[in-house]
């Protein structure tokens, strides 16, 4: 059991490095190659010539006249200490840029997800509560609505509607300008104020996919006979709710919604585009714009660890809530 | 006639299972079966695999409304191949039309005087081949990573699982726009690889763990000590089983090559030669549509596009749960010992699902 664990840990920390590797090799896949733009645009900042290469190695922690693998293993070495260099747009370490983006990023993202399943789940068990029914039958229209509509027009339109029609809510940023960044009142008021808005449009979206999901599962477990027998055995309504019904429909859902925070996280990019919700998807599209290959790579690094983490939660707890699954471990092959 | 050939049709249609199940002939009489036919093995084929599905699959209303909206933006697509709505360019009408202002142009004209539904028409056929790709390419892979991954377990399981955890550990549309500009890829069927092409691996996940609890099943052990091999218990006992959750996924993965594909499209990511409805909402966006009435549809117009394929694509995905469902398909062959009273609560259950 434990040599499990350990195996599954020991896999997290190599699929790290494999997608450092990645990260890697696709700076040197990009057109033209990251040396030959940064060059240029170095010089086109009026960078002195000599001075270029120095810049270069500092930017990006790589010395671009070392041979391959001096640079792999320079990359590589700087990214185990958390040094991704320097970002070329910010003049910034990007490291201090993405730790202060990714506080606002999963914020958003684990507050939307939680909401999405919490409103998806309660109403996908009603509906299967009173399947058939006036109730069930308007809101599995209302889900099939609410899936079909992408986040980013949500967004756009909730943008319109409550921040530049009515003026409700703020047009852009994670915090009023004004606003001193610590922890106050103030503070916390206006980020919540700033959230508004991409946490709604990021939610509203996903809430039907899950109410769907919830209803189907929750009317296959209640078809079942351990149900009927909890009935025949007169247990009480909330125990068979919570106990035998709720448990066996959710499960199948939960690994299902650490992966969704992972595909949420990616979504990002789009979503604190459109708000100018200055998060990592925001700096990621920033830096791809600007061809800021540091900041681009590392704020696709952290994204992609944030997954990992996800993946490898999601393993480890699997086999505790499912019984079913005997954990991992089950060797027998066919 | 009639009634002779099906009574025909439905036995060599259970020796077929009979034979298919153990390798041997229940019927022992070897005669009926050199009797069929090429055409009536044809035929039979065609009315187990096409007329029968297709019975199923429009019986249901969602179906029938989901194969009608995706009939409407296929048509759209062939009226757009074919040539029979005017191909869009600037200038070609007044400016800032709004929605059946001037029946010439009935979605309305953009800023720079382009037909709205020229825009959106000729933007289908891309649209449609690019969901199609990523559909086929996700489900595809992940219903083969995840069964074998599932069915045989031990090293080969932890090996693939491995694999699309490595894949799924890549977050999916940084990377679609890292490829973007790597590659550049113009081809529709191309892109819409890219955008899913590490789609596959949660849904692989998923279909691993779902066919971890079915190789538990009775029937599948049965199979298991009769010796059948193992791509054809995974093709005969575990697919089956995960047919509608794999249908309903084809759905989800085509509808997220929508969306993704429209949203980078929208952000300016993706390399846009041809026409497509994000380009269309790009520059609606940038052009201030959104801050004018009088702009309005032309924000507006893509949108509907975009939610109208996507709850075609939708309803589709949860009728065509049924037309997998093995418990509705027997009903139709008309030898099922279920009774009306059944039916009926059967379809309540399949509806759920």
């Amino acid at each position: 059991m434990s040599n499990y664990y350990v195996r599954r840990t020991a896999r997290v920390f190599a699929t790290i490095f494999a997608v450092a590797t990645l990260t890697f090799g696709l700076i040197r896949l990009l057109p033209g190659g990251p040396f030959t733009q940064l060059r240029a645009q170095l010089l086109r900042q009026g960078v002195p010539a000599s001075e270029v290469d120095a810049r270069i190695s500092n930017l990006q922690n790589i010395n671009p006249n070392a041979p391959l693998w001096r640079q792999y293993l320079d990359y590589m070495g700087a990214v185990a200490q958390g040094n991704f260099g320097e970002s070329i747009s910010l003049g910034e370490p990007v490291a201090q840029v993405i730790a202060e983006a990714v506080p606002w990023t999963v914020f958003v993202v684990l507050v939307s997800t939680i909401l999405m399943f919490a409103v998806g789940i309660f109403l996908g068990s009603l509906q299967a509560y009173w399947e058939g029914s006036r109730f069930d039958k308007a809101f599995s229209g209302l889900s099939i609505g609410l899936m079909s509509v992408p986040f980013y027009v949500v967004a756009v339109i909730s943008l319109y509607v409550f921040a530049y029609q009515w003026g409700w809510l703020p047009t852009a940023g994670t915090v009023g300008t004004n606003v001193e960044k610590e922890l106050s009142v103030p503070f916390v008021l206006s980020a919540l104020e700033h959230s508004l808005l991409p946490i709604f449009s990021y939610t509203l979206g996903g809430i039907g996919g899950q109410a769907l999901a919830m209803r189907g599962n929750s009317i296959q477990v209640l078809g079942n006979d351990y149900v009927r027998v909890a009935r025949l055995r007169g247990l009480a309504d909330r125990r068979i709710a919570t106990r035998y019904v709720a448990r066996n429909a959710i499960l199948p859902m939960y690994t299902g919604f650490l992966l969704l925070l992972g595909f949420r996280l990616s979504g990002t990019v789009i979503l604190e585009q459109i708000f100018s919700y200055t998060g990592l998807g925001y700096y990621m599209f920033a830096a791809l714009k600007a061809n800021d290959y540091p900041l681009m790579m590392a704020t696709f690094l952290v994204i992609t660890v944030a997954l990992i983490v996800g993946v490898y939660i999601a393993d480890l707890t699997y086999s505790k809530i499912d019984p079913r699954i005997s954990a991992g471990g089950s060797d027998e092959a066919y | 006639m009639k009634r002779t050939e099906r009574a025909e049709s439905s036995a060599a249609e259970s020796s077929a299972v009979a034979t298919d199940g153990a390798g041997v002939d229940w019927r022992g009489s070897a005669s009926s079966s050199v009797t069929v036919t090429r055409e009536e093995r044809l035929r039979e084929f065609y009315e187990e695999n096409i007329l029968k599905p297709m019975l199923v699959a429009w019986s249901d209303s969602r179906t029938r409304l989901g194969l009608l909206i995706i009939g409407f933006y296929v048509s759209l697509a062939l009226v757009a191949v074919f040539g029979l709505w005017r191909e869009p360019s600037t200038s070609q009408a007044p400016r800032y039309l709004t929605l059946f202002e001037n029946m010439q142009y009935p979605l309305g004209t953009t800023a720079s005087g382009t037909d709205l539904a020229a825009l959106i028409i000729h933007s289908t056929p891309d649209i449609l081949l690019m969901v199609t790709s990523g559909g086929l390419w996700a489900t595809g892979i992940a219903v083969l990573v995840g069964t074998v991954a599932g069915y045989k377990g031990g090293s080969v399981g932890r090996v693939l699982m491995s694999v699309s955890d490595f894949v799924m550990a890549i977050p999916g549309l940084p990377l679609v726009m890292i490829l973007a500009i790597t590659f550049n890829p113009k081809n529709p069927i191309l892109l819409g690889i890219v955008i899913n092409i590490n789609y596959w691996a949660g849904l692989g996940r998923s279909i691993h763990s779902q066919v971890l609890t079915i190789r538990e099943n009775n029937y599948v052990e049965a199979s298991r000590t009769m010796g059948v091999s193992t791509p054809r218990i995974i093709l005969k006992d575990v697919i089956p089983n995960i047919m509608p959750y794999v249908t309903v996924n084809f759905v989800f993965a085509a509808r997220y090559v929508v969306f993704a594909s429209i949203g980078l499209f929208f952000l300016g990511v993706l390399p846009y030669s041809d026409q497509n409805w994000g380009v269309t909402l790009n520059f609606a966006y940038n052009g201030g549509a959104l801050f004018s009435w009088s702009a309005a549809h032309w924000l507006l117009v893509p949108m509907a596009a975009i939610i109208g394929l996507s709850v075609g694509l939708i309803l589709l995905g949860q009728g065509m749960d049924r037309v997998f469902n093995p418990r509705v398909r027997t009903r139709l062959t008309g030898e099922s010992e279920s009774t009306a009273s059944a039916d009926e609560k059967d379809t309540g259950m399949t509806e759920g699902l």
